[in-house]
């Protein structure tokens, strides 16, 4: 029942966001969009971080998946949804299924500085790329949706939106039951003492493996969903602070349930749209505030404000 | 030939310059275990605090080569503020926790200090740069440089020993490294480990602001350098092995002698070359250059 | 019948003229709400964005007060007091496109001017477009934004960035006719990358011969040039090229004039101009330098830059530079294009048929213009900035154009002077409509119909 609880929490919250978002405003429905898409990134992030692994590289893929889905219309006219979010699913997988031999040999900061890297590398490959606008980057417009045309009609950002809450729907309820999977199980562990876990017969790096390139679709899951929301990709997606920011909303948000990285993506795009505004000077400072707020007094991130006594939701 | 001999000299004198950045952070990393992005915040106030105090040195027209000493002092000032301040007010209750986390408190840091430049000192980029030229400059391969790089040459190597040498030779050195080895140990036999910590912080701290200090004179001190500076510090701190003194003189050297050779011989490739170190070097040494090998626990 | 109309509309016109310009117009209790979105933070903070808006801020209260030369001193727009909200404008394009959503949504500003980087003038006018706001981009260069789209509901008063090389390379072929090679150090990024690739396809053109002998790319915000000016001294180019600006350009001045690269090269700096006054004693006598339209040092004696001369001074202490006319350009066409509206409105209104229509057209015409009448005037507008005349004339009537200048810098008592100052008018150093910049300049620069 208890496992189940979660489940039905995400399916309410979505089903509300569904019905509601027509009646709220342009711009909160936008900063929902780009909080889901952050929420799916983080997700990812929070599979690893389970594992004891913080990738300051996350950015690669966020990165790749975006420019998976934006160049599919330059370089072969393609404008539908399902195609480019298809492109990004393969490429990020494709790319992590490789990286991952290499990286699943890391840790710590190691692990986390080789993933930057990798991520800065492809940020200098993309600036010297100047067809695809070098850092100006390009403009990213869907035209159909399942064959559906959408494009200049007056439900295309709703219909985005609306894409976006299901997906994300999806990958949390997915995630959620690989958590409590045997294998998804085996994170914590391995975070706790990996040694342990290979004594007990368990594979160390196929357990890694298995959750970075579930961490990369999600992230490039991410990004191409915020490619299509935003309407334009540039290098800046691949590029250190980018990444720094995930693992920013990460720890805010803490890992003790799929819901959390939602909720993180959420208050994290709040804070930084009102801090804009009100202090536009000193925006920076807010963020940083909020930061050291969250880390000295909740110390299991934002979600633990949501768990009165022991473990409810996970 | 003479571009063989301008890689050598430019990789040299940017190698001395990553290194005078980078020490600072190795050694609180050596140290504290703390991965310190508000690094680059340190470096951009002794910057900022090097191009003010200096910059009204010259406007008084007091002696041009005074101004080198009020550099050093505008480092060491940000150092013994800045430095305790921040480990006092903010770090010492986070020991304990989670790398990452702590690398998370710092980068909050980081956010805060880069507004808190930007309320002081405003916008506006400052300048200081005479004590570049003051030195004169010598002539080789077909090419002017100011002695100012030789003297920054000098204070990197400088550094470099008197560090070595104190923590080989002296015993508080001996005490850090008791410390860096088992904290807990060395807190058993009666080790202050939180001075220690103190003192290492407000060195580093120290270190990183000299660099600016340092830095100040060749560039426009303004908005954002602390961002670059601290992505180029961390490269050469991975690569060279995290805590590790010579380690962190040869990634610089590494670092710098690569960057110079791009820029004299394929300049459209200068973008990746420290991440292309950096990715070949943890390739084959995953921990970096001079790592050691820790213990497993079971 | 017909003189009776012409009466009418007569009248009409001019009783509602008057009282544009007389009094505060029925909607004045609520102001115009203005969108300025400026880099406050972040390297281009300083140069640029800054500049901009203390531009900005002293324009819109001159506006306010009426106390600007005419044909701009009606009070605000047609009499409405104008007010600014501001925002920054770093974090690069996802975040603008929110913010622009929030400025627009939340905040219910009326127009928006904004943006100096060219990654956001891409990013944002499709959501411009979306949202149906009118935004006016004001300091960006890439003429990519109407080059490869076409808007309804974006403008940008300030020529694009393809005159920066074709006027440059004209004007340093015209002073140094005897030109055999050059190099190039640009930023590794979008702007340095476009500006040098304009620079080697104009220089192509103009003077083939010419070698090009070393292009450094050091990344933005590298601070560190020592190798770089290694290299270029030891390539010994007639003249180096660069696009460098802000901090960057401060810090490679800062370390190439003490090791003499400049004894052994000349410099062209495409965006040298808002760094000028700070580099006293930093940059050598015949530094070549433009500002991308007359602005700045470069801007001809007239009421209008005495006007924006005299606010900004009495702000800063500084001479404006070109970021501030830009910012100018911005609030000044925006303006003639309301004005122009609600005068068209006004002589519109006035029904052809009976003299009853005439109250109903007279509310009709106290009411402020729409955003698609703006717009409609905005449209191939040409109107007087403070650097001179400028005509909407590009991308159907959305992209200004302006002729350009270059000179040579010259340090006197500590102050630099630009001497030799060429004018190229508009068909010597833009495309004409409907040609990409780059095709306009491998065709071999011909002059356009203007």
């Amino acid at each position: 029942m208890k496992r189940e609880r979660t489940v039905v929490i995400l399916t309410i919250v979505l089903a509300a966001m569904l019905v509601f978002a027509p009646f709220l405003p342009n711009w909160t429905m936008f900063l929902f969009t780009v909080a889901l898409c952050y929420g799916i990134v983080v997700l990812g992030m929070m599979l690893l971080i389970r594992t004891g692994l913080v990738s300051f590289g996350h950015g690669l893929y966020y990165c790749l998946g975006a420019y998976a889905a934006g160049t599919l219309e330059p370089l072969f006219g393609i404008t539908e949804l399902a195609v480019m979010l298809g492109s990004a699913v393969a490429i990020c997988a494709g790319v992590s299924a490789i990286l991952a031999l290499l990286l699943r040999r890391y840790r710590d900061i190691f692990f986390a500085m080789l993933s930057l890297a990798f991520s800065m590398i492809l940020y200098g490959l993309l600036v010297k790329t100047s067809s695809l606008g070098s850092t100006d980057g390009f403009n990213v417009t869907v035209k159909t949706m399942l064959g559906v045309h959408i494009a200049g009609t007056a439900y295309e950002r709703y219909l985005i939106f609306a894409v976006t809450a299901l997906i994300a729907w999806v990958c949390a309820v997915l995630i959620h039951r690989y958590l409590n999977s045997h294998r998804g199980r085996l994170a914590e562990a391995i975070r706790d003492n990996e040694l342990r876990v290979e004594y007990m017969g368990a594979s160390v790096a196929n357990t890694i493996h298995l959750n970075y390139v579930m961490s990369a679709i999600l992230a490039g899951l991410g990004g191409a969903l915020m490619a299509v929301s935003v309407g334009h990709i540039d290098p800046e997606m691949a590029y250190w602070t980018t990444s720094g920011e995930f693992v920013f909303i990460s720890i805010l948000s803490g890992t003790g349930s799929v819901l959390a990285p939602f909720l993180g993506a959420t208050i994290f795009e709040s804070i930084r749209s009102f801090a804009y505004e009100y202090s536009p000077n000193t925006w920076q400072m807010a963020l940083g505030a909020a930061m050291l707020l969250v880390i000295m007094f909740l110390p299991g991130g934002l979600w633990s404000l949501f768990r009165r006594s022991g473990r409810s939701a996970m | 030939m003479t571009q063989l001999v301008a890689v050598l000299i430019d990789g040299l004198i940017y190698s001395s310059w990553l290194f005078i950045m980078a020490i600072g952070l190795t050694l609180i990393y050596g140290v504290m275990k703390i991965l310190n992005i508000a690094h680059g915040s340190l470096f951009a106030l002794g910057a900022y605090t090097a191009a003010s105090l200096a910059g009204y040195w010259f406007e008084q027209g007091y002696p041009a080569m005074g101004s080198y000493a009020v550099m050093l002092v505008s480092a060491v000032l940000v150092g013994i503020i800045a430095g305790p301040l921040l480990e006092r007010g903010l770090l010492r209750f986070m020991y304990g926790r989670d790398e990452i986390v702590l690398v998370l408190v710092t980068y909050a840091t980081f956010l805060i200090l880069e507004d808190f430049i930007k309320l002081v000192w405003g916008v506006d980029p400052y300048f200081l740069y005479q004590p570049y030229g003051l030195l004169g400059s010598f002539d080789i391969a077909d090419l002017t440089y100011p002695n100012y790089n030789l003297l920054l040459l000098a204070i990197a190597v400088a550094i470099g020993a008197v560090l070595a040498w104190a923590l080989t030779r002296t015993r508080q050195g001996k005490i850090l490294i008791a410390v860096i080895h088992d904290r807990e140990m060395a807190a058993s036999q009666g080790v202050n480990v939180s001075r220690v910590y103190f003192v290492t912080f407000t060195l580093g701290a120290m270190l990183g602001a000299l660099g600016g200090a340092l830095t100040a004179p060749m560039i426009s001190v303004q908005p954002g350098i602390g961002a670059e500076t601290i992505v180029l510090a961390f490269a050469v701190v991975v690569i060279g092995g995290l805590g590790s003194l010579p380690g962190a003189a040869l990634a610089a050297l590494l670092v710098g002698i690569v960057r110079a050779a791009t820029v004299h011989f394929r300049p459209e490739l200068d973008l990746f070359s420290i991440y292309f170190v950096m990715a070949a070097v943890l390739i084959v040494r995953p921990k970096g250059l001079f790592s050691t090998q820790e213990a497993r626990k079971i | 019948m017909k003189i009776s109309n012409l009466v009418c509309r007569l009248l009409a016109t001019s009783v509602a003229t008057a009282a544009l310009f007389a009094a505060p117009a029925a909607a004045a209790d609520k102001p115009i709400r203005i969108g300025l979105v400026s880099f406050l933070s972040g390297p281009a903070a300083g140069p640029f964005g800054v500049p901009a808006r203390i531009a900005a801020e002293a324009i819109v209260e001159s506006l306010n007060a009426g106390t600007a030369p005419a044909p701009y001193n009606a009070i605000g727009f047609s009499g409405v007091p104008i007010e600014l909200v501001i925002i920054d404008e770093a974090g690069g394009a996802t975040k603008q496109v929110a913010e622009f959503r929030n400025l627009v949504e939340r905040q219910q500003v009326d127009f928006v001017i904004g943006y100096i980087s060219s990654g956001d003038c891409l990013a944002i006018p499709p959501v411009a477009e979306e949202l149906k706001k009118l935004t006016v981009l004001f300091d960006c260069g890439t003429p990519r934004v109407f080059e490869e789209g076409t808007y309804k509901y974006v403008f940008r008063t300030r020529p694009h960035a393809t005159m920066d090389a074709v006027a440059g390379a004209r004007y340093l072929l015209d002073t140094r006719p005897d030109l055999a090679s050059y190099a190039g150090i640009n930023q590794n990024y979008a702007w340095g990358q476009d500006s040098w690739n304009d620079w080697t396809a104009v220089m192509s053109v103009l003077r083939p011969k010419a070698e090009i002998v070393t292009s450094q790319m050091p990344k933005f915000g590298a601070g560190q040039y020592g190798a770089e000016i290694s290299a270029l001294m030891q390539s010994r180019p007639d003249v180096i090229h660069s696009s460098l600006w802000g901090g960057d350009l401060e810090a490679f001045m800062l370390q190439s004039t003490p090791r003499g690269l400049f004894r052994r090269s000349g410099l062209l700096l495409i965006a040298g101009e808002p760094n000028l006054h700070r580099l006293v004693g930093n940059i050598p006598d015949g530094t070549i330098v433009g500002a991308r339209g007359p602005h700045g040092v470069f801007a001809p004696k007239s009421a209008l830059n005495d006007w924006l001369r005299s606010i900004y001074r009495a702000r800063t202490g500084l001479d404006p530079n070109y970021p501030a006319y830009s910012a100018a350009q911005a609030f000044l066409g925006l303006k003639a294009a309301y004005e122009k509206a609600r005068l068209d409105k006004v002589r519109n209104a006035t029904p052809m048929g009976a003299a009853e229509g005439v109250k109903e057209g007279m509310e009709e015409a106290y009411k402020m213009p729409s955003t698609d009448e703006v717009i409609a005037a905005f449209e191939y507008l040409t109107f007087d900035g403070p650097s001179g005349k400028v005509m909407m004339k590009l991308g159907k009537g959305h992209q200004a154009v302006q002729g350009t200048a270059y000179g040579t810098t010259r340090t006197v008592g500590g102050q630099i002077k630009i001497e030799n100052i060429k004018y190229y008018p508009v068909e010597q150093v833009q495309p004409p409509e409907g040609m990409s910049s780059i095709d306009w300049i491998k065709g071999g620069l011909k002059p356009g119909k203007w």
